[in-house]
């Protein structure tokens, strides 16, 4: 599968759903075989380095399960019924040799589901590098610094090692530049569904940030600027719509249908924390010095207030939710989390507090990334839409 | 013979659980008085606890898990969840957690039935297990009092580095300290601190001596049902403390009068001289139905000569000991090897060796729906664990905390024909626990 630049609107909606499809990975195996001495590794959610990926020559490919388009045959034998669906289907993709051109995998602090099947990867595949990425949780952020710096120096080091490339200061800084690079076409995406949603419906956003987890910095930012301009050639026509933000699908993926579902019950989303590790980071990491300082100072310094990275502050909770309400200046929050998922529903009463302090209308339901059935959740947003068109949602 | 009746026998008690009732009786007096005496207290979880460094500054622990476990114990966990339950938190997470919070929401009654104080001080030690910060992200909406984080890096790769472990002993120092001494109103006292790490080790001798005796047959002890009493006070509030010496002086005692006398643990149908099955347990117990989750095994005649869970606030039985010649160092190494905070690959090591030093029949993961820091890879565990050991596993499910997840015709089933199946191997049948049809 090739990405020539499609221009319209509908073609590169088309090239990332063909992306976004394909559990074979078909981007990544030929970007790998148009030169022999070429490594990508995978990156479980939620946020992984990749910049220190990338600098090494490496190519940082985001594993988010199979979805809805993966029968699960052994990935099940591996976990009990009570564990949410993402590692089911990682191990699916693993055993069934989908994952295979893969160097390594990283694994992030994200939760101990991740974090174990670190584990089960090292005695999966023997093989590949396996690495348990510990973002640090920290009350004060200088705190971690130190640590963090170790961590990056190290994966940048192994990661080097892998692909045969030598460290240099050189290298990180330019990876850094391409995610920076990445970072302003998703902010500036995100800034116009926020403004203009009915340009940037959240079902095409979302598959053209998924072809970003499986292309080179680069490809993806040429594709996500040529959505950017055809969201503004192209306008689609407007609609009496609410606005919502969705909270809590920061891991384990709701399947399109989904977003889909929510956008046709009549709610604009105009902010979401899905595939969040692609924008993790707030603030370009700061020029001059030590790239890897730099880096480690962007993460600890200024991250996305998330339920994966501690809250040091007591009140920030509930301000946070009312934060993300006034930035997408939105009317109300779904709270869509995996079944199982701790890290979104042990979060979820202390941000639904928050919500009702504000008075912000909200509603919450759990998805898996295999649901095929939407009818409940089309019935709950639509009447979520309507009670806040109608009553300002109380 | 299995134990000396079938019949359900009147709860007899070892001298040591006694003591043990007293001791804990006892602290969650002084923590009811602690608002009067002006004791400062400090809630902390189990794995990675700093119990010695606390009891230095003179501050009390408290611990929500144990509560929670005990409010399981006593039958009262099933409405506190509901509580949670009622309050938004969701059905899919930790247990203990929704327990602790609906305690709390009812007028935080501790298991003795005391009143807890609140606390002066919430010290996080992030050892092993993620739910922990959200647990005390939630507990802190709930007080308003200074909160103190400690980052333990987890060992993904099978070891506390060098740098992780320096990671560990300046936050200690720059963090988790002046922290104490501004809650306490008292300096750091490292002589303190020696003298308390030197009686953690003394009682960990005593513990590790308890722990190994399950090598003998009969087993003097039950290192899961019994074992979770024996790590009791090592692993909450008595860890570095004099009756924490006493008692564990105390609990070798009675287990090396039983190996002289050749005789098995007390459990719920008397004491069990006769040992048909030594099993190895992973995962840990039920608490809400716990005797009888025992008394299903000790009426087989199945005897649980090592577990993993003893492990959970500490792994001493491989070496480990406090070292009150590196204060701060020896405090990192601790939290470091918890056993949840080990990786997979350490962990199926771990019951490897279990099953072969401590000659198990088998061994059984016992999979709590609340805990993905165990669950998850579980299954895994268990076929790597067959593989290496040559002796299948066993698999039954339940919960900590919530009755609704203790289906005990299903356990019982499961373990009954897990255990007819040990018989048919040794009669040279079945060698596979596929025959019994549970993994794909
Ligand atoms: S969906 Fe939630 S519980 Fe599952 S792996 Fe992701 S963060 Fe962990
Ligand atoms: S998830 Fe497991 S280790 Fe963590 S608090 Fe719950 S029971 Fe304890």
């Amino acid at each position: 599968m090739t990405t020539e630049r499609p221009r319209t609107r509908a073609d590169i909606v088309d090239t990332a759903r063909r992306l976004y499809e394909d559990l074979e990975f078909t981007a990544v195996r030929e970007w790998l075989a148009a030169d022999p001495d070429r490594k990508a590794v995978g990156c479980l959610p939620v946020y992984v380095p990749r910049e220190v990926v990338w600098a090494a020559g490496v190519l940082p490919v985001g594993i988010h399960g199979g979805g809805d388009r993966l029968e699960i045959i052994r990935g099940d034998a591996y976990y009990q019924s009570y564990i949410c669906h993402l590692p089911r289907s990682v191990v699916e993709l693993g055993l069934s040799g989908r994952l295979d051109m893969l160097s390594g995998m990283l694994f992030p602090s994200t939760c101990d589901v991740i974090r174990n099947l670190s584990g089960m990867w090292q005695i999966l595949r023997p093989e590949v590098y396996v690495r348990y990425v510990d973002v640090p949780q920290v009350e004060h952020p200088a705190t971690g610094l130190e640590f963090w710096k170790g961590e990056l120096s190290t994966i940048y080091r192994d990661m080097c090692a892998i692909a045969g490339t030598e460290p240099s200061d050189e290298a990180l800084w330019a990876a850094i530049d391409d995610y920076d690079r990445v970072r302003d076409v998703i902010g500036r995406l995100y800034a116009l569904r926020r403004d203009e949603p009915w340009k940037v419906p959240t079902e095409e956003l979302y598959l053209v940030m998924r072809a970003g987890e499986v292309l080179p910095p680069p490809d993806f930012v040429d594709l996500a600027t040529a959505y950017l301009e055809a969201c503004h050639a192209e306008p689609l026509r407007r609609r009496d719509n609410t606005r919502v933000i969705v909270v809590g699908s920061f891991c384990e993926q709701p399947p399109l249908g989904l977003i889909k579902t929510i956008e046709r019950a009549g709610c604009y989303i105009v902010g979401d924390d899905f595939l969040l590790g692609n924008r993790m980071i707030t603030r370009p990491p700061e020029r001059g010095g030590d790239p890897v300082e730099a880096l480690a100072h962007a993460l600890l310094f200024h991250h996305q207030p998330s339920s994966v990275m501690y809250e040091p502050d007591p009140d920030a909770k509930e301000v946070t939710i009312k934060k993300m309400v006034d930035a997408a200046r939105a009317d109300g929050v779904i709270f869509a989390a995996a079944s199982f998922c701790d890290p979104a529903l042990l979060d979820r009463p202390m941000l639904r507090a928050g919500a009702e302090a504000h008075g912000i209308p909200c509603i919450a339901f759990k998805f898996s990334e295999n649901t095929g059935q939407f009818q409940q959740f089309r019935e709950q947003a639509g009447t979520f839409s309507d009670s806040i068109k109608l009553w300002g949602g109380a | 013979m299995a134990p000396t009746t079938k019949e359900e026998v009147k709860v007899q008690k070892d001298r040591s659980m006694i003591l043990q009732k007293e001791m804990i009786a006892g602290h969650f007096e002084r923590l009811e008085k602690a608002p009067e005496t002006g004791e400062k207290v400090v809630y902390t979880f189990v794995p990675g606890n700093l119990t010695e460094l606390i009891r230095s500054f003179g501050a009390l622990p408290l611990l929500p898990e144990i509560n929670a476990l005990q409010s399981g114990m006593r039958g009262k966990s099933k409405g506190y969840i509901a509580e949670a339950e009622r309050n938004g938190h969701s059905e899919d997470v930790c247990t203990y957690v929704k327990c602790d919070i609906g305690m709390l929401r009812s007028g935080n009654i501790g298991p003795t039935g005391t009143r807890l104080p609140k606390p002066d001080l919430l010290l996080l030690s992030y050892t092993g297990c993620y739910t922990f910060m959200k647990w005390f992200e939630l507990l802190r909406e709930e007080y308003d009092c200074p909160t103190v984080f400690l980052h333990v890096p987890y060992q993904g790769d099978g070891t506390l580095l060098p740098e992780h472990r320096a990671y560990v002993v300046k936050q200690l120092r720059e963090t988790i300290i002046p922290a104490l001494e501004q809650v306490t109103g008292r300096p750091y006292d490292e002589d303190l601190l020696r003298e308390n790490l030197a009686r953690s080790a003394q009682a960990e001798d005593d513990l590790v001596a308890v722990l190994h005796s399950a090598k003998n047959r009969p087993s003097p002890i039950d290192s899961y049902f019994g074992g979770v009493y024996y790590v009791g006070p090592i692993f909450s509030a008595f860890r570095g403390t004099p009756e924490g010496v006493d008692y564990y002086r105390a609990l070798r005692q009675e287990v090396e009068a039983r190996v002289a006398a050749k005789q098995g643990p007390l459990t719920p149908v008397g004491r069990l001289d006769d040992q048909k099955y030594r099993l190895v347990v992973e995962g840990p117990p039920n608490w809400t139905s716990f005797r009888e989750f025992w008394k299903m095994f000790a009426e087989e005649g199945a005897v649980v000569v090592a577990s993993t869970y003893t492990k959970v606030g500490g792994t001493y039985d491989f070496g480990f000991r406090h070292d009150p010649s590196d204060p701060l160092g020896t405090l990192a190494d601790y939290c470091g090897g918890c056993y949840t905070n080990h990786n997979l690959p350490g962990r199926i090591e771990m019951l490897e060796r279990y099953v072969k030093e401590y000659e198990a029949d088998g061994f059984i993961i016992n999979s709590v729906k609340s805990c993905n820091s165990f669950s998850a890879g579980q299954l895994m565990i268990l076929r790597e664990v067959e593989r290496r050991t040559g002796i299948p596993g066993g698999f039954v499910e339940s919960d900590l905390v919530d009755p609704r997840y203790f289906s005990a015709a299903n356990i019982k089933n499961r373990l009954e024909s897990y255990l007819q199946m040990i018989e048919a191997r040794r009669a040279g049948g079945a060698t596979s626990s596929e025959a019994l049809g549970r993994l794909a």
